[in-house]
């Protein structure tokens, strides 16, 4: 459907926008603290509101959605990054030991969930940002790995892939040059898909500590913060928590619409 | 199908050798000495090295990962580096916990997906099909532990129907605890459920498409008929194998889900240990976590060739 794409997309720019500006322009600082103004309601000089050290949380929101849209698309990054090359060469050596490999590593990595991997890693190496990157961003190596063998094994019985064979051309480059084009489309979709499914981890990482620390504000961590002050401020809760449904909701239906644009056939699992 | 099983249980084994491994040599390289910690920066080195050889921290790595995987295999999951207590005893008394806790969300997720997914499935493409759509596209996009702060608000602050934290104990009778654990698995099971409604949907309507269904409905069988008797059973193949990833997810949400409720299970105990560096609980409670999900997929593709034959003459 047209208008998914097209909701989806505009929820989605609203917030990398909001991230972008606060590069250069905040509401007030992000970090001010203005103790006789907090916990002010929605609505007054404060747009969205104060928390309980009278930060303004509409400049929080924003300077967050940087944490939030960094550590999700480098997490995606790293999962293309190592997977996409992974899944190619597993397709190519289909049946292989090597294939087997791939794959079953990849069964093994599932069975450690992002979380895990996190508590992990924080475990030993201590909570940050970039450990949550590395955290959301092993768990989507898997992912990608797998969708694109699977399309890429579908690819290899082709007749136009039998040519390129024909004609001398190796595995390597095979799938460099006819296999990587024809999976772009899917790769694309899926990587919207877990580019929101990195934000919901990420909130939730920095929700229970093991994300960014403070002073960078972050989705989750306001979350945290709001959870003692429900009864008296329910709108310290209430902003972050529809910040991340709808950037997660724009990415998904921006997914959603993709697919059925790019290509109304594709079929991309969702986990 | 027994060759199955028999390839099934040795690759579930060099799994759980493999993850054991892997976590062994995260924590290995962790730095610092746990003994050092434990004692202090005063510590005598005649102490010192006498807590080191208590521990088992003099041995080699291969000693200790063997020792490590033996005790885990006999229930002997070491002593922790602060409490001082059995492992084993912190652990068994947080799973009654996040395991009930896991496996009830698991229960509301299918039990509120299921209907959803075969009423969208049925009605496909009419309204009743696109409100379920939408809502579970709303589900996904929900975190489950902010979900779950406005349910104790609404819930337990507001209505006063539940506690909005802590946990009863089992010992007060099962629907006590039951009540207890009833906020927080609504709030794991909805984003799951949302998804499971999905894949019931496409997986129906995929088989709705299928030539014995036809086939079904030209021998005179009711649509209800054809649906429950041919459509279901089919349908539940992919299911069955989302139900088992969701296992993994409930019990990794859980532990988020404990920091809303102030329960005592896993979670807790896992966050506290990482503030204490008592790397030996992490491990511990890593490995299980891992174990467990490990296990349920192994179980899920047993019922898998268990519904599907294919599977056991593929294998």
């Amino acid at each position: 459907m047209r208008n998914n794409l097209i909701l989806g997309t505009l929820l989605t720019s609203i917030f990398v926008f909001a991230a972008l500006i606060s590069f250069v322009w905040t509401p007030f600082p992000h970090t001010a603290m203005d103790i006789p103004n907090k916990l002010q309601s929605m609505g007054g000089e404060h747009l969205l509101g104060t928390d309980h050290f009278g930060r303004d949380i509409l400049s929080m929101i924003m300077v967050g959605a940087r944490t939030s849209i960094a550590v999700a698309l480098v997490a995606v990054g790293i999962g293309m990054g190592l997977g996409v090359p992974l899944g190619l060469f597993a397709a190519a050596k289909h049946g292989s030991l090597v294939d087997e490999i791939i794959m079953r590593g990849n069964d093994l990595v599932f069975a450690f969930p992002s979380l895990v991997i996190a508590i992990l890693i924080t475990a030993v190496f201590g909570a940050s940002a970039i450990n949550a990157i590395i955290a959301i961003g092993i768990f989507n190596i898997p992912v990608f790995a797998r969708i694109s063998r699977g399309a890429a094994l579908s690819l290899w019985k082709r007749d136009f892939i039998l040519a390129a064979r024909v004609a001398g051309k190796s595995a390597a480059r095979i799938s460099v040059e006819h296999i990587l084009p024809n999976v772009t489309n899917l790769l694309i979709v899926q990587g919207t898909i877990q580019f929101s499914l990195g934000i919901l981890a990420e909130a939730g990482l920095s929700y229970v500590g093991l994300g960014a620390q403070p002073p960078t504000p972050s989705w989750g961590r306001m979350l945290a913060d709001a959870q003692t002050m429900v009864t008296i401020a329910p709108h310290m809760a209430l902003v972050p928590g529809l910040a991340i449904i709808l950037t997660v909701l724009g990415l998904n239906l921006m997914g959603d619409g993709l697919r059925d644009y790019l290509d109304p056939r594709l079929r991309v699992t969702r986990i | 199908m027994v060759r199955y099983m028999l390839k099934r249980l040795a690759s579930l084994c060099i799994s759980l050798a493999v993850a054991s491994l892997v976590i062994f040599t995260v924590i290995e390289i962790a730095p610092g000495d746990p003994a050092s910690f434990m004692l202090g920066i005063n510590a005598q080195p005649e102490t010192l090295a006498a807590l080191r050889t208590e521990l088992g921290l003099d041995a080699s790595k291969v000693e200790r990962y063997l020792s490590w995987v033996g005790g885990l295999l006999t229930g002997d999951f070491g002593i922790s580096y602060t409490y001082r207590t059995p492992v084993a005893g912190m652990i068994a008394a947080r799973m009654w916990v996040s395991l009930p806790l896991a496996f009830y969300a698991l229960l509301l997720s299918t039990l509120i997906a299921f209907p959803a997914g075969v009423f969208a499935a049925a009605r496909r493409g009419k309204v009743g099909d696109m409100g379920v759509m939408g809502a579970t596209q709303l589900g996904v996009a929900v975190p489950n532990f902010w979900f779950a702060m406005m349910l104790v608000l609404v819930f337990s602050i507001n209505l006063r129907w539940f506690a909005a934290g802590g946990f009863v104990g089992w010992d007060k009778g099962f629907w006590a605890g039951v009540h207890a654990l009833t906020l927080p698995a609504i709030a794991l099971a909805l984003p799951q459920a949302a998804i499971l409604a999905r894949v019931m949907r496409s997986s129906l309507l995929d088989v709705l498409g299928e030539d014995y269904m036809r086939t079904a409905r030209a021998k005179g069988l009711t649509t209800r008929q054809t649906l429950w008797r041919h459509g279901l059973r089919n349908a539940l193949i992919p299911v069955l194998t989302i139900i088992g990833l969701q296992f993994s997810f409930l019990l990794a949400g859980s532990i988020i889900i404990e920091q809303v409720f102030y329960l005592p299970g896993l979670g807790r105990l896992v966050f506290q240990a990482i503030s204490a560096r008592d790397l030996i609980v992490v491990e511990s409670v890593v490995m299980l976590l891992v174990f467990s999900v490990i296990i349920v997929n192994f179980l899920v593709d047993l019922a898998y060739a268990a519904v599907d034959p294919r599977l056991r003459s593929r294998a």
